[in-house]
């Protein structure tokens, strides 16, 4: 088994670390350097929860080598807030439109969004929908969801 | 035991790899097939081959003689949202589009997609409707394969374990060519088909293919006739059923699949003939 270093910024705070060739990112974020924020929610690429931005392209970390992103730049729902704790417009859409109940897909429902409105500024309703079908909510219905990426779009 | 992992820098490197490491070697382009195939235990490699940092892998344009070539490793969201590949035929843009999620698609390659060959993936049909083949290049050369004669049984190509994808070739549509792709989606719209359909119609000649219909994806010849020999599209679409063998799976039952296929192909045929 090969082992790999890498060197990546993890929200813009570079780190170095030696990874076996098969760890999975969402692994090494959550268990070697204690970023929780990502969830484990199905591991087979269909829920969504471990959504992060690589790069600024939204992946699924369950299906992601860990040695992948090496040189790269990750940004997990931890990075999305100011450096002094002040919430983005989006996470605070969700607060004030009701996007989230139980909250275990909210990590990943705040990256997919950021990746949306980071390519659409204005995305319509139906974009919204198509774009964030990848990421499952049990408790919402969606429609808070939708209504605070809309608020935060209205917004920029 | 784990596998060790070679990041191929160049075509030539990646022969190398695989020459040296011959059975235990395995091929990882966007890597949606292999991680869950080897999380679940069915494949242990001793020695993975990256490709996506293959120049030669690489790379959407048109040739000279007006063929769309796109490389291997594009993934299916970069092939979705090319410029080239929309100006060729939208059609097949929008297909891409259809598989999975944005999230998936940002990652899943189309090199990756057609050597996965599961029967019920959306491009292949598709691909088969437009008239598309692979180039596939190893050490002794390199040979053209039509997508008709990729596929031979559920997840098995005719691709031989010293070959590489390097790249899907679609050729020139005549003017005026109409083409359309149907996805059945009875559960959720992020699923697999339940059947799906391609239909490419041009000069009054119709081309025909189907997922989900069977253990490769299918040309549908007896449709095809149907439509040649003047039959109305709604018997043209009966025909279909001598063309299919689906199987019953969570997607449906096998007579389901059948009424099913019937009725998207005549959907098909008239958006591409009425
Ligand atoms: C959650 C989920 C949902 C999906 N839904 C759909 C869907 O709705 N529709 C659909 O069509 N597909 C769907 N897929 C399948 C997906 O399209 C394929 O898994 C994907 O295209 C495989 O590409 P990859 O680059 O990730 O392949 P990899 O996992 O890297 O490789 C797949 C196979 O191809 C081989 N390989 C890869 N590149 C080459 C090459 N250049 N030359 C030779 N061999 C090569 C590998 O050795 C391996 O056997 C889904 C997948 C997931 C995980
Ligand atoms: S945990 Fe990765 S998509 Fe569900
Ligand atoms: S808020 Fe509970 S699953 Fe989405």
């Amino acid at each position: 088994m090969s082992t790999h270093r890498i060197r990546f910024t993890l929200n813009g705070a570079l780190a170095e670390t030696a990874v076996p060739a098969d760890r999975l990112l969402i692994d090494l974020l959550r268990d070697d350097l204690g970023a929780t924020g990502t969830k484990k929610g199905c591991a087979i690429g269909v829920c969504g929860a471990c959504s992060v931005l690589i790069d600024g392209v939204l992946l699924s970390s369950c299906l992601v080598l860990a040695l992948d992103v090496d040189g790269g730049a990750v940004t997990t729902v931890e990075g999305l807030a100011a450096a002094n704790g002040e919430l983005a417009p989006l996470q605070e859409a969700f607060i004030t439109e009701g996007g989230f109940q139980c909250g275990i897909c909210t990590p990943g429902q705040l990256i997919a969004a950021t990746a949306l409105l980071a390519e659409q500024r204005r995305p319509t309703d139906e974009a919204i929908t198509s774009w964030m079908m990848g990421n499952l909510c049990r408790c919402t219905g969606y429609a808070g969801i939708r209504a605070a990426i809309r608020a935060a779009s209205e917004q920029a | 035991m784990t596998f060790d992992h070679h990041g191929a820098t160049t075509l030539s490197d990646a022969f190398d790899l695989l020459a040296r490491h011959g059975d235990d070697a395995y091929l990882l382009a966007g890597g949606t097939s292999f991680v869950l195939l080897y999380q679940q235990g069915l494949i242990r490699p001793g020695h993975v081959i990256g490709l996506r940092g293959v120049p030669e892998l690489r790379g959407i344009h048109r040739d000279g003689q007006g063929h769309l070539r796109i490389g291997a490793t594009t993934t299916h969201r970069q092939a979705e949202t090319s410029a080239v590949v929309r100006a060729h035929c939208p059609a097949l843009a929008e297909t891409f589009g259809r598989v999975a999620t944005v999230r998936i698609r940002n990652q899943a390659t189309v090199g990756g997609n057609l050597v996965h060959a599961d029967p019920a993936q959306d491009p292949p049909p598709m691909l088969i409707a437009l008239g598309a083949a692979v180039i596939l290049a190893s050490r002794s050369g390199v040979r053209q394969v039509e997508l008709d004669d990729l596929f031979v049984d559920s997840l098995t190509t005719v691709i031989r374990p010293d070959e590489i994808l390097r790249e899907l070739v679609i050729p020139p549509l005549a003017a005026g060519t109409r083409a359309v792709y149907l996805k059945f989606l009875p559960r959720t719209a992020d699923d697999y088909a339940t059947v799906s359909v391609a239909a490419v119609a041009s000069g009054g000649r119709v081309r025909v293919a189907l997922g989900g219909a069977g253990a490769v994806p299918i040309r549908a010849h007896a449709v095809e006739r149907a439509i040649a020999a003047g039959a109305t599209i709604d018997d043209a679409a009966a025909a279909v059923d001598a063309d299919i063998d689906p199987m019953s799976d969570i997607r449906g039952s096998a007579s389901y699949k059948r009424r099913m296929a019937r009725v998207w192909t005549a959907r098909a045929l008239r958006r591409v003939l009425a």
